[in-house]
């Protein structure tokens, strides 16, 4: 894709706590457009904190300190609606209220203007993801696989400028699982994503190829 | 309130009481008859558009009818509005005037028009919480029967001083199912005997219910050695001049419903147990109710209601306004309509209520004097003549005194 | 820290707003009691401090059985009411009893605690129902002299309260057991070897009661100040001590208004000291299960209790709703004396003649009703959107919303004279803005109990994926969190409407007796006694809510009835 600014995330001496504890860090880490970082720990080091925080949705009882930066500019003071970073969860989290179609209009940038250029939006996403003809159907009756890509087309159709996965595949059964994995990889790597991956599983870094971090057990003071 | 201003005020009501036997009738009467013609018209012009709250008692669905009859009848003639709040007790609205005395709303207040007697009325009127006097304003005052039926201008003994205007007669009376009792107790004493051999088919409402202090009244009237006495306020002899209804409730108690543990909580409540056979006699302070009650389909045809021999309790009920009522003159056009022959008329009728008028049916017109003398009266009503001799109400003082030491020797 | 916690704009204010229009008024009526409980009321001429009215309200005869009876029946009923939800929760948490009970609650809920009291004592009464199947074939037409109703110790007072507040206190435990992911805890302890009852004692229920203590002090606060239901179903020779109070606020004697308020006041005390007396006795339990539990014992599989638990709760839903079918008999009936098992003949004589004027008092009570339950719908999400805006991990929107509770917890006597003078001085009583005004401060509270839980439940990350998506809290509030909690909102203004409706002393207050609504009708005509009518009011303060229930059910079934996702939501 042309036009697609190069969006680097930059991490300058983050470090987190949770009262006394001091979670990790602080860490340095850049993240190139289209590269995969995996970030491994043990349950309770705050990876997925690390990822609240660069969405800017962090629990006020962690205090938080250093520098995150998009695209050379800090994501601080910006509110978490205004940063474009996208994040996939463990669970899928499709509206259920709404659509599937209604999903991704959600979540389709609002540049995008004028009905049919929205629906042929979505009409292309749902082509993408291999749903085509799904949009009207309850996002319930989906298969475990259909609801993971079309989570993230919705993320992808927000037009983000990072994106966040927290075990999003800890959920998929095995054979599933490796073929979400690549799916969303290659996105990423297509819309030159900088993308950072919080996983238990090592199969999980193997196949997302980048550099991949571990963080240590939590310690007190 | 301290004892002190207590006996004050009953001794000060004492005076004006005397007074008012003495002297003050005949002059009131008189006064009432040459009420200025043109200030009525005037008020009425004045009361036209006004909306009257009238706060009165709406436990029972017969009066609510006959009230809903004059409020349209009012609406018709004077272009006077009436809304009912039902009241479950008067208490409640007198203490809404007086939060809004202690708010200092002395106008604009949010009750027009009140039924009231007895106790209450003695109160409000002492509390300076009513306007007045008003009611020989009215020109249907003049038809009022002041000399028979002294109890229209001597509430519970208190001289109402035209700061209440008579609505209605009212006689206490027993009921009973003639299928079920033969021949009722007719006297105090006789029920006691009654009671021995029937118990736990007997008992009255709990005091302070109005029909439950009456009841005492009733009895006491007929034990006491000296009923005149009864008529000035408590004094110090209080414990001598009742030490006979405590000795005869006393020997009486054991014999209740309910071993006298139990007393129901209102005179409606009685009926109802009537009406299920938990009691045989019940007793209202009206001597329609069974009438009514039977056409109502709440009581048993058989019913049939009597009155103890020496005589039955009776008084007068009331409207009165209070001191800042927001439509004074249309409470007042809605009094007068309330004392007008027709109203009284078809408040008698045994089909809508069957409660006796205030009026002097004899100096009536001719054509509305034969027309209550052609009513007929409910199937259980007792005739007038029936309904003697009636004993005045004791000085309102008495209640209070009562009801405390009823409760402090029965209520726990 | 972050751009986050300057968010809110005005919905900062509204958490404080709401507290203010509560607690002013609260305070100022309770001053408005305080003052004539020293004997100051100039209207009353009372215009120096004593302690007259102090000395009058304890040299009255009876006073201490009345405060014994309050103390005894309150406590009592809701002991018997949280032991009797607990106790089926350990036992059938899993199972569809609770789903099956749950289908029964709406009219419980919705019908007022007076017309519940006229149910069960017509259903118990010696010239009742059961005494007319059972006792009138073998005895004859005359019922037996029994005290079974208004019985000295209070028990059917009790029991009144008791069918009244267990399913109250049930849906608080359905709504707090959806919030805390507790069942995988419980089947982990019955892997352990614990029995049922025991695991969800041990493990679900320490993290459910925090969220049923204040529902619990509330039924605690009404249990001991009711007058509706004790004048039906309690004893009068002495009353309960609310009796009294409401007996000498409306006394002739105006002189009794000093000693009334300083039996509010006494009450408000009798209250506050229960709940301290609750609170420590908590603690006991507290240490005293802990030391149990470190002890080990697994317990037995509980048939017994299993059986116990399910057989009250179901007597207790069972005599309740035969209470209300009775009432619904009543209003049908033309004739029906005892010893006849059914009405002799059937009239609607009673609806006919009351239908008129029941349309009016019924669209005042729906449009007031409607307006407090909106009004508290509006105030408990603004305060639950400012809260979860500001944090993510506190979504109680602030501990100070906790005084919000107030209202509940002090008894209605004690502070109602006071907002009457409030509302007369303002020259606004009398108008029912005024009377939906004096509801909310009883609304609101059930609807922030209702709705609270259902906000904290909604997955956190619903809202951040949204963020993440672009959208800004007011747009994901509109389009995620408004469509997502659609059906607990309906409920909650459900409830909403239900307590309104219900509502009889506020109303009698702060609408001057000119603003009338089916409740105070009702209470008003029970005083005449007539059942029928009694009957016919019953059923028409149970359908309004009734029908408020029906819409928080159908109306979310049907905007999402192609959403098989939203059939489990909430």
């Amino acid at each position: 894709m042309t036009g697609m600014p190069a969006n680097t995330l930059e991490l300058r001496g983050v470090s987190l706590r949770l009262g006394p504890r001091a979670l990790f860090g602080p860490l340095d880490l850049t993240v190139a457009p289209g590269d995969v970082v995996t970030l491994m720990g043990p349950s309770g080091c705050g990876k997925s904190s690390l990822l609240a925080l660069i969405c800017g949705t962090l629990d006020p009882a962690f205090r938080a300190s250093g520098e995150i930066a998009l695209d050379g500019r800090p994501l601080r003071d910006l509110a978490p609606e205004r940063r474009r970073v996208g994040i996939l969860f463990q669970d899928d989290l499709l509206f259920p209220h709404l659509s599937v179609a209604d999903n991704l209009a959600f979540g389709l940038d609002p540049a995008v203007r004028g009905r049919k250029a929205r629906a042929a939006a979505i009409a292309a996403a749902l082509d993408d993801a291999g749903l085509d003809g799904y949009g009207e159907r309850d996002p319930a009756t989906l298969s475990g696989g259909q609801r993971a890509r079309v989570a993230l087309m919705r993320t992808l159709l927000a037009r983000p400028r990072a994106l966040l996965l927290d075990e999003p595949f800890s959920r998929l059964d095995a054979g599933l699982r490796d073929r979400i994995r690549r799916f969303v990889f290659d996105h990423a790597r297509a819309h030159a994503l900088p993308t950072l991956l919080v996983t238990h599983d090592a199969e999980d870094a193997r196949a997302a190829g980048g550099t991949v971090l571990e963080l240590g057990a939590p310690q007190a003071d | 309130m301290t004892c002190n201003t207590r006996i004050m005020a009953t001794l000060s009501a004492l005076v004006l009481l005397l007074a008012a036997m003495a002297a003050i009738v005949p002059g009131r009467t008189a006064a009432a008859s040459s009420t200025p013609v043109e200030d009525w018209q005037a008020l009425t012009e004045r009361a036209k558009g006004q909306t009257v709250y009238w706060n009165a008692w709406g436990g029972d669905t017969v009066i609510n009818a006959y009230i809903d009859w004059v409020a349209a009848r009012v609406k018709e003639q004077f272009d006077v509005t009436v809304e009912h709040v039902k009241l479950t007790d008067t208490g409640s609205a007198v203490a809404r005037v007086v939060a809004e005395k202690a708010a200092g709303r002395s106008a604009g207040g949010s009750i027009d028009l009140i039924w009231i007697n007895g106790e209450n009325f003695a109160a409000m009127k002492r509390n300076g919480l009513l306007y007045g006097p008003f009611a020989e304003m009215l020109p249907n005052f003049r038809y009022v029967d002041v000399a028979e039926k002294p109890s229209t201008i001597l509430d519970f003994t208190v001289p109402t001083d035209g700061f209440e205007s008579p609505w209605g007669m009212a006689h206490f009376i027993f009921m009973y199912d003639r299928d079920v009792l033969a021949s009722p107790p007719k006297s105090a004493v006789r029920l006691l005997d009654w009671a021995r051999t029937h118990p736990g088919r007997f008992t009255y409402p709990q005091p302070p219910d109005f029909v439950g202090t009456s009841f005492l009244k009733q009895a006491l009237l007929e034990l006491a050695t000296d009923r005149d006495r009864l008529l000035r306020p408590v004094g110090d002899d209080f414990e001598a001049t009742t030490a006979p209804l405590w000795a005869y409730l006393d020997e009486l108690r054991p014999h209740l419903w309910r071993g006298g543990k139990n007393y129901p909580e209102s005179s409606t409540r009685l009926r109802r147990m009537l009406d299920d056979r938990e009691v045989d006699i019940a007793m209202a302070f009206n001597p329609a109710t069974a009438s009514n009650d039977i056409a109502n389909g709440l009581l048993p045809k058989s019913t049939r209601t009597f009155i103890f021999d020496a005589g039955t309790l009776s008084n007068s009920h009331f409207v009165a306004i209070p001191f800042n009522a927001s439509a004074r003159e249309g409470a007042m056009v809605v009094a007068n309509f309330l004392i007008s022959p027709e109203a009284q008329l078809h408040k008698q009728d045994p089909a809508v209520w069957g409660d006796f008028t205030v009026l002097d049916v004899a100096a009536l017109p001719v054509e509305e004097r034969a027309r209550f003398r052609h009513l007929k009266l409910g199937p259980a009503t007792l005739t007038p003549e029936e309904l003697t001799p009636s004993l005045p109400e004791p000085h309102p003082s008495w209640v209070g005194a009562l009801e405390a030491e009823w409760q402090r020797r029965y209520g726990h | 820290m972050t751009a986050v916690q300057r968010r809110g704009g005005l919905l900062r204010f509204v958490p404080p707003f709401t507290l203010a229009l509560f607690l002013g008024p609260l305070f100022a009526g309770l001053l408005w009691t305080l003052g004539p409980a020293f004997g100051y009321l100039p209207a009353l001429g009372g215009e120096r401090l004593s302690l007259a009215p102090w000395q009058a309200l304890f040299a009255y005869p009876g006073l201490g059985n009345a405060v014994g009876l309050s103390l005894g029946t309150g406590l009592t009923a809701t002991l018997l009411s949280v032991a009797i939800v607990t106790a089926l929760f350990a036992h059938w948490h899993d199972s569809r009893l609770i789903a099956r009970l749950r289908r029964l609650i709406a009219p419980l809920l919705s019908v007022p605690h007076a017309a519940l009291a006229f149910g069960l004592a017509f259903l118990i009464a010696p010239s009742g129902w059961l005494f007319r199947l059972f006792w009138a074939p073998l005895a004859g037409p005359v019922p037996p002299d029994l005290t079974i109703v208004q019985d000295p110790l209070g028990l059917a007072l009790i029991g009144g309260l008791v069918l009244k507040e267990v399913p109250f206190l049930f849906l608080i435990m359905l709504a707090a057991s959806g919030q805390t992911a507790t069942a995988g805890q419980v089947a982990q302890a019955r892997g352990f070897g614990y029995g049922k009852a025991r695991a969800w004692c041990a493990v679900a229920f320490p993290q459910l009661y925090p969220q049923l203590r204040l529902p619990v002090f509330a039924v605690l606060t009404y249990a001991m100040s009711t007058v509706d239901m004790a004048i039906i179903l309690g004893p009068a020779t002495p009353p309960p001590l609310a009796v009294l109070l409401v007996r000498w606020f409306n006394d002739p004697d105006l002189a009794f208004r000093f000693q009334a308020s300083a039996g509010a006041i006494l009450q408000l005390l009798l209250v506050a000291g229960t709940v301290l007396l609750w609170l420590g006795a908590e603690r006991v339990i507290v240490r005293a299960a802990r030391r149990r539990l470190m002890a080990g014992r697994r317990g037995g599989t509980g048939r017994f209790g299993a059986m116990l638990s399910a057989g009250t709760a179901i007597t207790v839903f069972g005599t309740a709703t035969a209470g209300l079918a009775t009432m619904a008999l009543w209003a049908g009936a033309g004739r029906w004396r005892y010893p006849d098992p059914l009405p002799s003949d059937w009239s609607l004589d009673a609806a006919v003649r009351h239908g008129p004027a029941l349309g009016g008092h019924v669209a005042t009570t729906a449009g007031i009703a409607i307006a407090a339950a909106g009004a508290a719908l509006v105030l408990a999400l603004a305060s639950l959107e400012a809260g979860q805006r500001r944090t993510t991990a506190n979504a109680n929107g602030g501990r100070g919303l906790v005084l919000l509770y107030l209202p509940l917890l002090v008894p209605q006597v004690a502070f109602l004279f006071g907002i009457q003078i409030l509302l007369v001085q303002a020259g606004a009583d009398g108008t029912w803005p005024a009377v939906a005004w004096s509801h909310l401060l009883f609304v609101l509270p059930y609807v922030f109990l209702a709705l609270g839980g259902a906000y904290r439940d909604l997955d956190p990350r619903y809202f951040r994926t949204g963020l993440a998506l672009g959208r800004s809290p007011a747009a994901l509030f509109w389009r995620l969190r408004l469509p997502l909690l659609l059906r607990p909102i309906l409920v909650a203004g459900a409830i909403g409407i239900a307590v309104s409706v219900g509502e009889y002393l506020p109303t009698l207050f702060a609408g001057a007796g000119r603003v009338t609504t089916v409740t105070t009708e009702a209470v008003g005509l029970a005083a005449g006694g007539d059942r029928r009518l009694i009957g016919l009011y019953a059923v028409v303060q149970m359908i309004l809510p009734g029908l408020a229930f029906l819409a928080a059910l159908i109306i979310p079934a049907w905007c999402f009835r192609r959403r098989r996702g939203m059939r489990t939501a909430a």
